[in-house]
């Protein structure tokens, strides 16, 4: 049989258990892969790579205004600066929010989004509701977000459709100028860095 | 391809549905898997996304994003005929009949290091190329008009449309599914940048835009008509 009949109806949880079992019993059995393989990176995107490693970028460029030219100039280099690389963030581009202009990303034929500074997406960042209406209304999916701009701020979306990925520099929160990087990384949100919220001065 | 993954612009999908704490995996077997989606050294005949692009719609509709992953690396590894759809159902039977059946277990730590070290690899798309881009930032354009049957990043809700080139990313390989033996030099690659009542008319929203890649081939030149 060939690889027209591997499926045209979604399975049921069971039966994605066991072709992924089967799958991998194959693949280790012909050496293409390993168990500890599997499972270290599988540890990798639930441990270590994150939303985290982006909040740490946007802290340091709200405290170095050079880190933040850096930053704004060449994405890749200056998050490779705080270690963070790798697969789907070969080339970051980040977006500036000022007051005239707020960045929301989106990826309407797939997901893509940035790994290495964001971690895997969300489920909401994939869904179809998500994917078919940004780019559309805008602001009424930001209104779902609880995000409301006024008109004389300019949203706008952009598409990864390339090999560009893209992470949004959302605006310091006003109040926040007595805290510390360290101390600003918790008010980093995911969604801030996709753009579906602004960086409030409490938690 | 005007597939049902080109979902820019469509109604009818809902509200998006968020979910509090979310995990990263939500069952043991998406985070398997992606690990076997991303560390599985097979290149896939024809790419998965084209393979994940050309499932049936409803199927597509249906599945969720690991689902779609699996079925495109199933597909995909069957091609590049590493193993059959039998042996894959042989297996599904085995342990369908017997859940405590023992799963194959290989460790090889060094390859743990190298899968781990190459997913943190800076492998830049911008390509060396001795050309020059065809426009400039700030240059009028529009989006050209082609409904190729296989895999293409111009969407459908772009095409046709007019834009101002707001950003060069350099050169980038095309992504396009080419004619077979048919091979295409890397082209400029720009962030192009479209009025949202330019794509959506009378139904656009207030003070809103979007901005999207584009290949130089996508585009054509646009004489200055004001916005």
């Amino acid at each position: 049989m060939s690889s027209d009949h591997v499926g045209n109806r979604a399975g049921s949880d069971a039966e994605l258990v066991l072709r992924t079992q089967a799958l991998e019993s194959l693949l280790v059995e012909k050496g293409l892969i390993t168990t500890d393989v599997i499972d270290a990176v599988v540890r990798t995107y639930e441990q270590d790579v994150g939303p985290l490693n982006g909040a740490k970028v946007v802290a340091r460029a709200w405290v170095d205004a050079a880190y933040r030219q850096r930053l704004l100039t060449d994405g890749t280099a200056a998050v490779v600066e705080l270690g963070f690389s790798g697969a789907q963030g070969a080339d970051i581009v980040v977006l500036e929010n000022t007051p005239s202009v707020h960045n929301v990303v989106v990826c309407t034929l797939c997901s893509c989004y940035p790994w290495p500074v964001l971690g895997l997406p969300p489920t909401w960042y994939k869904s179809y509701a998500y994917r078919s209406r940004v780019v559309r209304e805008p602001r009424t999916v930001l209104g779902e977000f609880g995000l409301e701009l006024p008109e004389t701020i300019e949203v706008r979306v952009w598409d990864s459709n390339s090999d560009i990925r893209y992470m949004v520099l959302p605006e310091r929160p006003a109040g926040t100028e007595h805290l510390s990087e360290q101390d600003l990384i918790p008010l980093v949100t995911r969604d801030a860095m996709i753009g579906t919220a602004v960086v409030h001065s409490q938690v | 391809m005007n597939g049902i993954h080109d979902m820019g612009g469509m109604h009818g999908f809902g509200p998006v549905e968020r979910e509090k704490n979310e995990p990263v995996f939500h069952h043991d077997w998406e985070g398997r898997a992606f690990a076997i989606r991303v560390a599985t050294p097979v290149p896939i005949p024809g790419g998965s996304r084209h393979n994940i692009e050309s499932m049936d719609p409803l199927h597509y509709l249906q599945s969720s994003y690991y689902e779609k992953w699996l079925h495109a690396r199933v597909k995909g590894l069957i091609d590049s005929g590493v193993l059959t759809l039998d042996e894959l159902q042989a297996r599904e039977a085995l342990y369908r009949e017997r859940p405590d059946a023992p799963m194959p277990r290989r460790e090889e730590p060094e390859r743990v290091q190298k899968v781990l070290a190459d997913l943190r690899a800076h492998r830049s798309p911008r390509r060396d190329v001795n050309a020059r881009p065809q426009y400039d930032v700030g240059d009028p354009v529009r989006a050209l008009n082609p409904h190729p049957p296989g895999h293409t990043r111009l969407p459908r809700y772009i095409r046709g449309r007019r834009g101002v080139v707001v950003r060069f990313y350099g050169f980038q390989d095309v992504q396009d599914a080419q004619p077979p033996g048919v091979a295409v030099e890397p082209q400029a690659v720009y962030a192009v940048r479209f009025l949202a009542s330019e794509l959506w008319g009378d139904d656009a929203q207030a003070n809103s835009t979007v901005c999207i890649d584009m290949w130089e081939s996508y585009l054509e030149p646009l004489e200055e008509q004001g916005e």
